[in-house]
């Protein structure tokens, strides 16, 4: 019954919105304004319609609605599904909030909350690093670089850009390990005497999140800053403003759409990313992707895993519309 | 002066510091895909080798990997590229009001974590293939089952993929000059004229670039893969599994080898789309001389 209503929800949507359309049309009565369908011709008015039609419904909200549907269902073998015991349950949210209960005592979750937490917040801090170190290189390269050299640095940049992001978690396995390149070049150099564990201090997977993610940072914040006029900048120095003013409330304000759509790229990456904290996180470190991956392939509980799924998009939708908020950028600046 | 000095080398310091952490760790890698010991190790340096890359291609399962890979690639470009242009055809031409709840819907998979499109695409598509009866679908006594790791993979890349080419194509397109468009309609083009000989030559570098992007962000995709791709595996997937086994240098050599691949197309895509960029640039300035050049043979109104 509801997954009928589910399937039909984006095609009455449509119909609103042609219905509208129509309307407007015929209210506006120009002769010299055409239809869709007269405009494009069938042919191809049936290829946009089509091609689109199967991108945004098939492929964007039925599946992501299907999976919230499937969250409130219990686990079941196949042949039960759609019977009597297939009815609409919180049991998968409760899971995350108070865990396997036993007995009558109420106890928290707490390896799951605090893994959500620490993802949340972890994601927050590699953001704000990110931005710290590429704030000075995206304004070098926008204001101050010649053209010649603008070019060699892009170029630069855009090459590791390309580099499989399992790659990139290897490669700093590579060098973290406790008989890595640093641990050895420390211990040569008589710095420490034993080899620290930095995969096991979580710190390989909080460098290989800031590693992974550099570039998502850099380019937005060099688009924005790059169309910042240079007089600007020459005025305020001329008033007598010092640097930190300058950067503080001139590049920056002018920058927020690229500021906000670097945040957003890098925290939301980051709060889904699967291979660095696989392969660079200690044995005590929970990320929350790799607990929704084991939902599904250890614990083979699809609709919970579908649950944390839907939890960890609601924090991303939260974060958007946060970072919305007080940068006060609409959602085209962000994406472009 | 003296302060611009010490401003100047604080720079050099900083981008050499900057780059050093790019590319440092890569080249550590890519060092330790050439040395004998059987811990990647770069240093010391013992012997020159390609004993590690020789041990790849006898890899059974990485074989099979990439074969997939590069299916599904070639099955993302077919339905990326093609979406992606009519989706930008249709933001240009969508009724106003329906217009933010357009781009909301389909901007929306760039900013959805790929775990949870490879996870939402997997359990949409095995109901939707058990209610059709497209579960399995045997043609010759082949399975072309529509539930196949393969072919979910090219959707669920595709979710987020699509995006990417429709934004490519919506940075040509407002480069585009509509007096062509109504030049030709005045000449007496019907639309769908209008659509193959303007539009279409116009958006083919963008249709290119696109391509070559989709190919890329597909073939290193994991996140969205490692659901999709079911029972199956990809080359990213056996190397996730090779990665979270242990270390080996074979898989540096590998890493050299998909690095290689990488490069040879993410330089291919720069090049084309500087080459555009140029192209567009000379055309602009050819525009503007002829336009001068056409005003000051106007003979000036008194």
């Amino acid at each position: 019954m509801l997954k009928t209503i589910i399937i039909l929800l984006p095609f009455v949507l449509i119909a609103v919105f042609w219905a509208m359309a129509a309307r407007e049309r015929r209210l506006a009565n120009d002769p010299s304004r055409k239809s869709f369908f007269e405009r494009n011709g069938a042919v191809i008015s049936t290829y946009l319609l089509v091609a689109v039609g199967f991108w945004a419904i098939m492929m964007i909200v039925l599946p992501q609605l299907y999976m919230v549907d499937y969250s409130f269902h219990p686990k079941l073998p196949p042949s039960e599904r759609g019977g009597p015991k297939d009815v609409y349950t919180l049991a998968n949210y409760k899971f995350f909030l108070f865990g396997p209960q036993i007995g009558n005592e109420v106890t928290w979750n707490t390896t799951h909350i605090r893994a959500f937490f620490l993802t949340i917040g972890a994601s927050m801090f590699v953001t704000f690093v990110n931005f710290c170190l590429c704030y000075p290189l995206a304004f070098y390269l926008a204001q101050v670089a010649t053209a010649q050299r603008l070019r060699l640095l892009m170029m630069a940049l855009i090459v590791p850009f390309w580099v499989n992001e399992i790659l990139r978690a290897f490669a700093l396995r590579i060098m973290l390990g406790t008989s890595g390149l640093i641990n050895n070049a420390l211990i040569a150099l008589g710095v420490i005497g034993e080899p620290i564990d930095f995969l096991g201090l979580d710190i390989g997977l909080y460098v290989g999140l800031s590693y992974a993610y550099l570039l998502m940072m850099i380019f937005p914040l060099y688009n924005a800053i790059e169309s910042l006029d240079k007089n600007q900048i020459e005025a305020a120095r001329d008033l007598g403003a010092p640097w930190w003013h300058i950067h503080l409330f001139v590049v920056m304000p002018f920058a927020k759409p690229g500021i906000a759509s670097g945040c957003t790229m890098v925290f939301m990456l980051s709060a889904g990313a699967l291979a660095a904290p696989l392969f660079l996180g200690g044995p005590n470190s929970l990320w929350f992707t790799p607990i929704v991956y084991d939902r599904f392939f250890q614990a083979f509980n699809w609709p919970q895993g579908a649950a944390y799924a839907f939890i960890l998009l609601l924090a991303c939708i939260f974060f958007v519309l946060a970072v919305m908020k007080v940068f006060k950028v609409g959602l085209g600046e962000i994406t472009r | 002066m003296n302060s611009r000095g010490i401003m100047k080398a604080m720079i050099a310091v900083y981008l050499g510091i900057f780059f050093t952490y790019l590319f440092g760790p890569l080249l550590v890698m890519g060092v330790t895909a050439f040395n004998t010991p059987t811990y990647p190790q770069a240093f010391p340096f013992q012997t020159f080798t390609t004993h590690w890359f020789a041990d790849l291609l006898g890899d059974r399962d990485m074989m099979e990997g990439l074969w997939n890979s590069i299916i599904i690639g070639l099955g993302v470009i077919c339905l990326a590229v093609p979406v992606g242009l009519a989706a930008a055809i249709v933001m240009t031409q969508v009724y106003w009001r329906a217009r933010s709840l357009y781009y909301l819907v389909v901007v929306s998979p760039v900013l959805t974590p790929g775990v949870i499109l490879g996870i939402s695409t997997v359990i949409f598509w095995k109901d939707f293939t058990e209610a059709t009866g497209t579960k399995q679908i045997e043609i010759l006594g082949m399975d072309f089952g529509l539930y196949s790791g393969i072919f979910l993979s090219i959707i669920g890349q595709s979710t987020f993929i699509c995006a990417y080419c429709m934004l490519v194509f919506l940075s040509r397109l407002q480069r585009f000059d509509r007096a062509q468009e109504e030049a030709a309609l005045d000449l007496g083009a019907s639309f769908p004229q209008v659509f193959w000989h303007i539009l279409l030559p116009f958006l083919r570098p963008a249709i290119f670039s696109s391509a070559i992007l989709a190919f890329l962000s597909s073939f290193e995709n994991y996140n969205t893969t490692t659901f999709a791709i079911l029972a199956n595996k990809t080359l990213v997937t056996v190397l996730a599994g090779r990665v979270r086994q242990g270390t080996t240098p074979a898989l540096s050599a590998l890493a050299v080898i998909i690095v290689g691949i990488s490069l040879i197309g993410a330089i291919a895509y720069e090049v084309l789309r500087r080459r555009e960029d140029r192209i567009a640039a000379q055309r602009a300035k050819v525009a503007r001389e002829a336009e001068r050049d056409g005003m000051a043979a106007v003979p000036q109104a008194a």
